[in-house]
């Protein structure tokens, strides 16, 4: 398991070019230092909703790496835009734009005849609230976002019409001063040669267009040490030379790669790579550091890989149940373990880039949750060696990975904090308790769930396990209970704090009180009698409902009810969860005597004493 | 008898479970009906009320359908204490749960005295601009105010409500009567001739050219009603005419009566304080290359004539300032970044969720390891 983590960190292009050390390059996009590779991945899972690109071209079959595809993009456009990467699924979208259905996948060309067709429909769109909008009016305007970012990405490093941006560059940097003086001589009135005022136009027009559409700010500002703020994109780079009177070095690096990308001249892209970062070096070495460390990370891809180890986990440990054997039982617990680890390495790597606590947004709260069931279940299988505890941490482990998986196709994770959540104290302390909660109520929910379907499915439930899962469930519960309530009243403080209020009605807040009055309820209730063992397993999987509206469903209010934007596929899961979960609370009030387990009469002589 | 009995319901840790569940049911019925009611109306109706109420469209009455937050809360608060004063006993064991239920009691009065005893209001300033009053974030008062005297002008303020009720109003500081002929809480107008609009009775003032109609009262957080009316104004001598005050007109309207000149407007209703806030910046900071805000700060100065106090405070998201009993908050700001709009809380109780909190902690903290260590201590000897 650890040899396969560890190959996988090894490059995995056969070319020649160097696309790592360049995917390694720091730039600034969305408010953040961070490497080229980044902002390859998270573009592609916007556009692609993947991390690699591969299909079929004239010249047969292809798979490329996030940042091959940027650099093509940038250096190559016309090729890339056959590429089939463009993810269109809803029908109508389809028909707007007059494609063949049956596809998955769409290229750049094929969009581009009907492209004015979308900038219509999408300036329409625009103009309605995004709660209001229909499910092919949002996802005309999702797929405008992406193929202007696409388009944005495609004029990065060199201007639409270049061929040879290097050589443009050098002969520009020949051109500036006579340039200049020409120019100054017709503003004095004074004689010009006409000819090298038409080459800096030229230039200033060719490069125009790229300062004002390219995406990311790849040069650096021209005096170390100055603010994050005066980081330039490819063309305000380039046109800074016509004040300055010469080129910056950043942009002749990146035209030099440009040019030798295009013509598949590895060894001088590697030449102009490794000569550029030697460059940075100089006077750039946190963010060419914090670019290697965050390419190292989305190369690891811990949470990927725990998410494997958690699945393998599970399923030994629940074939160790049918076999009854102890070594698959531990093989799956030193699994689960190892996974965990991962988990945890991944989680404080990513607090480390961002320096933040690690619960920022919906993504990494699902990271977070997972990480602090699995600690949960390992807690439990280090007391009771029975497999459950490993079972429930490699279950709910794996399911909020999955679900991580899909938050994050909305770009970047890494995102930059708004105003008011721009504390570490308060997303320390409050997201963090309200995060364990979470957590707590899901292992609890998850426990029910194995007692349920173990005892009405097969014999294994007796006296003694039954025992044992309910003083689970009730300690999990409990410890739910210490964390949503100490979550939510930080919250409040918080709120007080920031704008003046300790409890506002607000349905975020709604959704923690909620499941503070429900553990409320589970537990005066065991505590008054009211209910017994199973009672608290039905209470507890009904808590997996309350925890989840509390944690999704609060997001989706104010959706009307024809349209739920871009959380529709979310919604459409969450209600299918809360049928399930329903339909598992009904198995758990069948009548006793259609259970499997509880047939025979136990030790004591006393019937109603023995049931649950 | 009778009463021993009720002392048990009372007590009950069956009633504390029908209160929470009805609490749980409010709170969830509550958030979903701020989708279509709005959160201002939803906090109203479900939980700053003792019944939810149906209103039939075909009648006009309101028949009590659920209990409402305060009757849940106020009787989970008699509960819990019944039942601590029936349970008490003294001892290490029951400490943690003492703890956590007095932690609820306290947090439990505090929102309820939070409710009673807090105001807020807004306070917005341009840079440069000083101010020493706040205004109200939805009502309106209808200021008369004598500007003969140029800077010792003299304002009567009269609240809107009083307006509404459409009784004449006599002030000993205005040597005439005010009778409003109509007014509406919400109201739309135009200059325009608009069906649906009927011409504004007035006689004097801009409300002669100016059509109006009323608009039902607007029930989200972040809007708020406009009202308008009608005012004549009688002196002893005779009838001055009739003015309209509206809530959308900008600026105020002069006349003169007995030598003497008003000015006449709806406007907010202002918090006159004894000090006076100046901006001297605001700033919104952006993460590089984005639009995305990283911070609103506003540096401002209090001068306080009474006490000679004239100092600088940065106030910044997360970072009130808290004066003179109230809570200064960064709240929003002018599109043109220019001005900045400060939150201004008055909340006598706002400590009791800090010591709530604290009490709570210890006493959940206290409970779980009064389980947990001898439950680990049973593990390690088995």
């Amino acid at each position: 398991m650890a040899a396969w983590v560890v190959s996988t960190l090894r490059s995995n292009t056969k070319s020649e070019l160097n696309t790592d050390d360049f995917g390694r390059l720091p730039v600034l996009l969305n408010g953040r230092i961070q490497p080229f590779d980044s902002v390859a991945r998270n573009s592609l899972l916007q556009i692609r909703a993947r991390q690699t690109v591969h299909g079929e071209l004239d010249s047969g079959p292809y798979k490329m790496s996030a940042t091959e595809w940027l650099l093509e993009v940038m250096t190559d456009p016309e090729k890339a835009d056959d590429r089939k990467i463009f993810r269109i699924d809803n029908l109508e979208v389809q028909g707007l734009l007059e494609l063949p259905d049956g596809q998955k996948y769409y290229s750049f060309n094929q969009i581009k005849p009907k492209f004015d067709a979308l900038t219509h429909e999408a300036q329409r769109v625009q103009k309605i609230e995004s709660a209001q909008r229909t499910v092919f009016e949002a996802q005309v305007m999702k797929l405008y976002n992406v193929a202007t970012l696409y388009q944005r990405l495609r004029i990065s490093l060199k201007p639409p019409q270049s061929e040879d941006p290097a050589a443009e560059l050098a002969a520009h940097q020949e051109a500036i001063t006579p340039g200049i003086a020409a120019v100054r001589a017709r503003q004095a009135g004074q004689e010009f040669d006409v000819q090298s005022l038409e080459k800096v136009l030229a230039f200033m027009n060719e490069y125009d267009v790229v300062s004002r559409f390219a995406l990311p700010l790849i040069i650096p500002p021209a005096t170390p040490g100055a603010s994050d703020e005066d980081w330039q994109n490819m063309g305000s780079g380039a046109l800074a030379s016509l004040k300055s009177g010469t080129i910056a070095e950043p942009v002749l690096f990146y035209g030099a790669m440009a040019s030798a990308y295009r013509n598949a001249d590895a060894q001088a892209f590697n030449r102009a790579v490794a000569d550029y970062r030697d460059w940075l070096g100089a006077s750039y070495q946190a963010q060419l550091k914090k670019g290697r460390e965050e390419f190292f990370f989305s190369r690891l891809e811990p949470f990927y890989k725990a998410t494997v180890i958690y699945v393998l986990a599970f399923v030994l440990v629940c074939v160790s149940w049918f076999t009854g054997s102890e070594l698959l039982r531990r093989c799956g617990f030193h699994l689960v373990v190892f996974g965990f680890i991962i988990h945890t390495i991944g989680l404080v790597f990513r607090m480390y880039l961002e320096a933040r606590p690690p619960v920022t947004n919906l993504y990494s709260s699902a990271i977070f949750i997972g990480w602090g069931a699995a600690a949960l279940g390992l807690v439990l299988e280090k007391i009771y060696k029975d497999g459950i505890g490993c079972v429930v941490a490699a279950f709910v482990g794996f399911v909020t990975q999955i679900i991580a998986h899909n938050l994050a196709l909305g770009g970047d994770t890494m995102e930059m904090m708004r105003a008011v959540l721009d504390t570490n104290f308060w997303l320390a302390t409050h997201v963090i308790t309200i995060t364990l909660g979470y957590s707590a109520m899901f292992v609890a929910g998850f426990l029910a769930i194995l007692y349920i379907i173990r005892g009405v499915f097969s014999r294994t439930l007796n006296e003694a396990s039954s025992k044992a899962l309910a003083r689970m469930v009730y300690g999990i519960v409990c410890f739910a209970m210490f964390f949503s309530f100490i979550g939510t009243v930080l919250g409040g403080i918080w709120a007080d704090q920031s704008w003046g209020r300790f409890w506002g009605w607000d349905p975020k807040e709604n959704g923690a009180l909620l499941i503070v009055i429900w553990v409320a309820i589970i537990l005066h209730a065991r505590w008054g009698g009211l209910i017994k063992e199973r009672g608290l397993m039905n209470l507890a999987i009904f808590g997996n409902v309350v925890t989840a509206f509390s944690w999704f469903g609060v997001n989706m209010l104010g959706i009307g009810l024809h349209s739920y934007g871009f959380m529709d596929a979310a919604f459409k899961w969450l209600m299918l969860f809360t049928a399930s979960q329903i339909c598992l609370i009904l198995l758990g009030s069948l009548p006793l005597a259609m259970w499997k387990s509880f047939q025979q009469p136990v030790a004591t002589n006393d019937p109603v004493r023995s049931r649950p | 008898m009778l009463l021993d009995r009720l002392y048990r319901i009372i007590s009950s840790v069956r009633l504390a479970i029908v209160c929470l569940a009805m609490g749980f049911v409010l709170v969830f019925w509550g958030t979903l009906a701020q989708v279509t009611m709005g959160l201002y109306k939803a906090q109203n109706d479900f939980f700053r009320s003792f019944f939810i109420y149906w209103e039939p469209s075909w009648a006009d009455i309101r028949i009590p359908i659920f209990p409402g937050g305060y009757l849940v809360g106020g009787v989970l608060l008699i509960n819990l204490i019944a039942a601590h004063t029936r349970y008490y006993k003294p001892g290490k064991k029951k400490i943690g749960i003492m703890l956590i239920h007095a932690g609820i009691v306290l947090l439990l009065v505090g929102q309820f005295l939070t409710d009673v005893l807090s105001s807020e209001s807004t306070l917005h300033l341009r840079i440069g601009e000083t101010k020493n009053y706040s205004e109200a974030g939805r009502s309106f008062e209808l200021a008369v105010v004598d500007i003969t005297d140029g800077e010792m002008s003299k304002v009567v303020a009269i609240p809107e409500h009083a307006l509404a009720t459409k009784k004449e109003i006599k002030h000993p500081g205005l040597p005439f009567v005010l009778r409003p002929k109509a007014f509406y809480l919400n109201s739309d107008l135009t200059t325009k001739q608009e069906s649906g609009f009927e011409r504004v009775p007035a006689t004097q003032g801009v409300g002669t050219g100016v059509w109006w109609r009323e608009r039902p009262r607007e029930t989200v957080m972040d809007r708020r009603d406009m009202p308008s009316g009608v005012l004549e104004l009688t002196s002893p001598q005779g009838a001055l005419g009739t003015w309209l005050v509206s809530g959308h007109l900008m600026n105020t309207q002069e006349f003169t009566h007995d030598g003497r000149k008003y000015q006449i407007g709806l406007r907010l209703t202002r918090f006159y304080k004894p000090f006076s806030i100046h901006l001297i910046e605001f700033n919104h900071d952006r993460y590089p290359g984005t639009e995305i805000p990283k911070n609103f700060s506003s540096r401002v100065r209090i001068m306080r004539p009474d006490t000679g106090e004239d100092r600088e405070v940065l106030i910044y998201m997360n970072n009130p300032l808290r004066y003179w009993g109230e809570t200064y908050y960064q709240a929003s700001f002018d599109t043109d970044d220019q001005g900045s709009v400060l939150q201004v809380v008055r909340n006598p109780s706002w400590l009791t969720p800090y010591f709530s909190c604290v009490l709570v902690s210890i006493g959940l903290f206290w409970q779980f390891m009064a389980h947990l260590i001898p439950f680990l201590k049973r593990r390690i000897a088995t």
